[in-house]
Formats: structure tokens, sequence, C-alpha cells
């Protein structure tokens, strides 16, 4: 398995500071009332969770730093947790940053099919960044939908249900900055059995 | 099989809303002041008395579990719900915390004060975003309605709920692991003893249990032990939530009765296999980590931990993958291999570097590069990575390959002999 966004961007592309915005500000204190005083280390996931969502989903070196400073832990502690965990993306990825579960249940229902034409219709591979930036593309592990098999992630939505048609309607109207609709692609609402 | 008002999750499918004043039509919070006027000792006896085994997947008894926390002292308790469902074939908390959170949060309530807890975090999986961000909402409808906070429903216990995100860790499912990642660490399992139970969450008496678990409590101390026990098969009771995906018609969620049949699940819920119960090929009853039945033995064996576990396989979490002819089954188990390479956490050696070896050596039988005493040498490895991690990762990575070889080792030889000849 490849390390797909897990390496430190490039020093020409990792912005000089990183700080909160207020509602972030807002938001990381209330999340360290969640914790006793005396474990702030527990704060460290949700926090490096904002701190990416703030930066349009890759998490800068000046994050990680920002986030020690902000917790008063020392940064290897906060380093550590940002390579462990695979959500943490430590390069920049497109506006619409697309997960493709490809493990066996998904495999069973034609994923690696789904992922070919994704790599077709972005015209990008696994781990790459779109030139228009508009897409980034990544294989992951199981993501626990697996009754609506082939499951797409894009940013935080799942697109399920999916055929190598529906796939390629949604990747089109991501092309014209149309609207996506979340969940199966098909009649079912949800893990119900469908109808055919 | 299962009565139709015996169901627990009867919007299980989210067709009806989530929110508050539909649960409470649905019967959640019904009357919890009543069931929390009770010892705490009482809730326990009745759990333990319903037969209820944890939901997660090693089927441990949950009102045993309970009465592992310590009855004296002052130290602060922590009750944590296990929600970094991840576990391939395996998505029934999802739809809990979509569809049903109220379940949950009235459960994660009656259960902490059971043990006495305070403090309960629920910590679901990173990918879970909107599943998580309704779950909020209904944690914050139960904190306005005075369900849950300084004098939940009206009782005496204060109780505080807490959702904290993983980021995206397999690993992190295993109790110990979870428990480290809360604290903010690595998701690196713990030796055990001391137990969490003993020494958990920040060092405090914990117990953790899986979302479904949690989820059945206030029906169950609603309408008693015998009902539940009622349900299931001996020493297997109650309803569970089954997940049939893979080669199937309609791969769907549905609540059974444990100790349903495998066959009845998959031919009335899941629309039958692809190309008919002839096509059928292997089923993996439990999720990921669980050997494979061959098709001989799905005929007529049961869905329950015992049954399964007789069949030399196990009910785990009830993710049900059916794979039928066209598939190759050794890809199908090399790409397991592969998740759980990716998966090991590292610490332990037999696991971080067996898994990579597992998935080396399923990768070159896919591709047919391999010699018959390899085959031998593989089974031999499963065997050394087996038992001899400190969390059952290394376990999970070894079985699938050992029911591959189990039931489909001469189709692998053939293979490699026909290779050979053509070479």
């Amino acid at each position: 398995m490849d390390n797909s966004f897990k390496n430190f961007a490039d020093e020409n592309v990792q912005p000089k500071s990183f700080v909160f915005n207020n509602n972030n500000l807002v938001k990381a204190k209330e999340i360290l009332k969640m914790y006793p005083k005396n474990y702030k280390e527990s704060s460290i996931m949700p926090l490096l969770s904002i701190a990416q969502r703030q930066n349009d989903g890759w998490l800068p070196k000046k994050a990680i730093e920002y986030v020690s400073e902000f917790l008063n832990v020392p940064e290897i502690k906060v380093l550590e947790i940002a390579t462990f965990y695979s959500m943490y993306n430590l390069s920049p990825v497109g506006k619409n940053h697309i997960e493709v579960c490809t493990t066996s249940p998904c495999m069973l229902r034609g994923s690696d099919e789904i992922l070919e034409r994704l790599k077709k219709l972005t015209g990008i591979g696994i781990g790459e960044v779109s030139k228009d930036c508009n897409f980034s593309l990544n294989k992951v592990e199981c993501l626990g939908a697996c009754v609506n098999a082939p499951i797409v992630k894009i940013n935080e939505n799942y697109y399920e249900d999916l055929t190598l048609q529906s796939v390629e309607e949604l990747i089109n109207k991501l092309i014209n900055n149309k609207k996506i609709k979340a969940g199966p692609q098909t009649s079912r609402k949800g893990s119900e059995p469908g109808k055919t | 099989m299962i009565k139709k008002n015996n169901r627990i999750f009867n919007n299980l499918y989210g067709f009806e809303s989530p929110y508050l004043k539909y649960a409470s039509k649905r019967g959640d919070w019904k009357d919890t002041k009543k069931i929390l006027k009770n010892k705490p000792s009482y809730l326990i006896d009745i759990v333990t008395k319903s037969g209820l085994r944890g939901r997660g997947g090693a089927g441990f008894s949950t009102g045993m579990k309970w009465s592992f926390m310590p009855k004296d002292g002052n130290k602060q308790h922590y009750l944590v719900i296990n929600a970094d469902e991840g576990e391939p074939g395996t998505c029934k908390d999802r739809d809990i915390i979509r569809n049903e959170p109220h379940k949950l949060i009235e459960g994660c309530l009656l259960s902490a004060y059971a043990i006495n807890a305070s403090k309960c975090y629920i910590y679901i999986r990173g990918e879970f975003f909107n599943e998580a961000a309704i779950l909020q909402k209904a944690i914050d409808e139960a904190y306005e309605a005075g369900f849950i906070g300084k004098n939940s429903c009206g009782s005496d216990f204060d109780f505080d709920l807490y959702l904290h995100y993983g980021s995206g860790a397999y690993v992190c499912g295993e109790e110990t692991a979870l428990i480290e990642s809360l604290e903010g660490k690595k998701g690196q399992p713990r030796l055990k003893p001391p137990f969490p139970a003993n020494v958990g969450l920040y060092g405090m008496p914990t117990t953790v249990n899986n979302v479904e678990t949690i989820a059945v409590i206030p029906t169950i101390l609603r309408k008693g032990s015998d009902w539940f026990s009622g349900m299931g098969t001996k020493n297997n009771s109650g309803s569970k939530i089954f997940c049939i995906s893979g080669q199937v018609n309609k791969p769907c969620n549905v609540e059974e009765e444990l100790g349903v049949p495998l066959k009845y699940l998959i031919q009335k819920y899941a629309g039958d296999v692809i190309g008919g119960w002839n096509n059928l090929l292997a089923v993996v009853p439990g999720g990921s980590s669980v050997p494979l039945l061959p098709k001989h033995v799905c005929e007529d064996v049961l869905m329950d931990f015992d049954s399964l576990k007789n069949s030399g396989s196990g009910l785990g979490t009830a993710g049900i993958i059916v794979i039928n002819k066209q598939t190759n089954i050794v890809k199908f188990i090399a790409r397991l291999s592969e998740f759980y390479k990716h998966e090991s956490c590292g610490q332990c050696t037999p696991c971080r570097e067996g898994t990579g070896w597992l998935m080396r050596m399923m990768d070159r039988i896919v591709h047919g590069n391999v010699s018959e005493d390899e085959i031998e040498l593989l089974e031999e490895v499963t065997h050394q990575i087996e038992g001899h991690t400190i969390c059952a990762l290394g376990d999970a990575a070894a079985w699938p390959i050992q029911g591959l070889l189990k039931h489909f080792k001469n189709d692998i030889l053939k293979s490699i002999e026909k290779k050979s000849k053509v070479a």
C-alpha cells in the first residue's frame, strides 16, 4: 500500500503561518472542555481535524506546530498522531478529494473497475492532484458501508451503490460545478433490500 | 423467523426521522426515570440474565463484563462506546447511529448508571462525519430535554456524554487501542492485564462496549430478560443486525434472531446469491477476520456464536460476505491480506512483519508465482503470527488465509501445477 498524502508537502507549498480562525477558536475551546484538564493530549486528534478542514483538507507543518503550542504538548506527540492516522493529509488535496474503498466487500462489487474509471475521468492516478486542483484521488481501506458497495467518499460524503455509469455522471457534474446527491445513487434510501 | 413486534430497531433503514419527536413515538425514553429508580446491581442482573453477548465481535457476556467494574472506591468510572466500525463486511453501527441515535444515547445513560460511570465517550470513526452530525444533534436534544446531564431524567444521577472523532485506524476498534487513541496517542493496544475495568481510560475503571450492544439495553430493561432470551438459541439469545454484502442480488442490513439459518438470511432478505444458490462458492460469516465457510457448510449452518464456532468460523460482527463462483477466491483473500498489512499498528513484530509477508506471499499466489512447498510455508507462518501478538489483529490476518488453505488448497495447488506445465 502506498503512502499517498502521508508525506510532507514541499517547503515552497508550506504556508508561512497557521492560526485557527475565530470560528474554530471557539470550537477548539469547546473541545478542550470535553476532557480532564490534565489530559490535554486527548484534544490533539479533534484539533488536527478542524485544522485540516480549515486548511482545505490538508495539514501543513505550521498547523502541527500550532496545535502543539495551543495545547502545550511536545510537537512530536502531535506529529506522531498526524502520521499514524490515515485521515490526516500532509500534502495538498484537490477541491474534490476522492477516496475509493477497494477492500474485499467493495472489490466483490466492482470497486477495481470504479477506481480505473475514476482515473480515466479525472486524468490522475492514486496520490495525485489534477492540474486545475479540482480533483485528487486516493485508495482507502474499508469505509464501513459494505451493503452499499461499491462506495466512494468525496470530501465528507459517501456515494454508494455505484455503477460505472453513475460514477461517470457524478464526476461530470463535478467538472461542470453542479451539485451532487450523497448516499445511494439508486432508488434505495439506505441499507434496506433494493427493489431489483 | 423473528416476530415483527420483537424487532428492536424499527427505524433501521431511516424511513422515519431519527430525532426525538419520532424516536419517542417509537418508544425511546419511555419511563427511563422508573428504570433509574432501581439499584445499578439490579440492571446488571437483568442484562446478565438476558444472555446478551457483546455485539462487537468477541461475544462476551455484557452483564458479566459490567460486573468486573469495581463496586467501591470513589474513582471516576468511564463508559466508552466503540463506534469505530471498520471491520470489512460490517456496517450495522452506522445505521444505528444515523437512524436510531436515541436508542444509543438512552443505552449509554442506563449502562453508565449500571457501572456507576458519570462520563461516557462515544468514539466514532472520523469517516462517519455525517452520521456523527446526526448523533450530535440527538445528544443535544437529549440534553435539552433533561434526559442526560445533571439529574438525568429527573433522577439523582449526573451523566455527561461526549462524542470523540477517530481519524482512520482500524486497530482502534480494539478496546485498549481505542483507549490509547482517546488519550491522544497512537492507537496501539495495551498489554492485558490490567484490564480496562481496573485500569482503563486515564487510568480509571472503564468499560468499552460496542454500539449495538448498548443500543439494545433500553429495550431489554423495558421488556425484561425473559423476553430477550426468548429469542435466539440456547446461550445465543436475542436478535442481531446482520449485514449481507458481496455477491447477492439485494445486499442489505436486517435484524433477525440469533440462530437463523445462513441460507434463509441470504435467500429471504438478500434476494439470493447472484446466479442462484448453486452459484455460491463460500461465505465469510462474521466480518473479514473470521475464516470462510465453503458452500456445503453454508447449506445448514445457523448464525450464532456457538454454531459458527463449531463449524470452524465465528459470528464476529455478523457481517456476512457472500462470494460466488465467478470470484477468484485467492484474490479476495489476498485483498484482505493487504488490508491487514495496511492496518497493523506496527507494535508487535509478528504482526508488523508477518502481515507484510503474508500480503506479498498472497500476491505471488494470485499471480501463480509460487511453488508447492511455499504453500506449506505460508500456512506455517500464519500459525507463527496467530496468538503471538498483543491484540487480535495478528490472528485476524492469519485466519482468512488458514480458512482459504483449509477449504481451497487443492484449487491453489491445481493452478500451480497448471502453470508449471505451461512453463
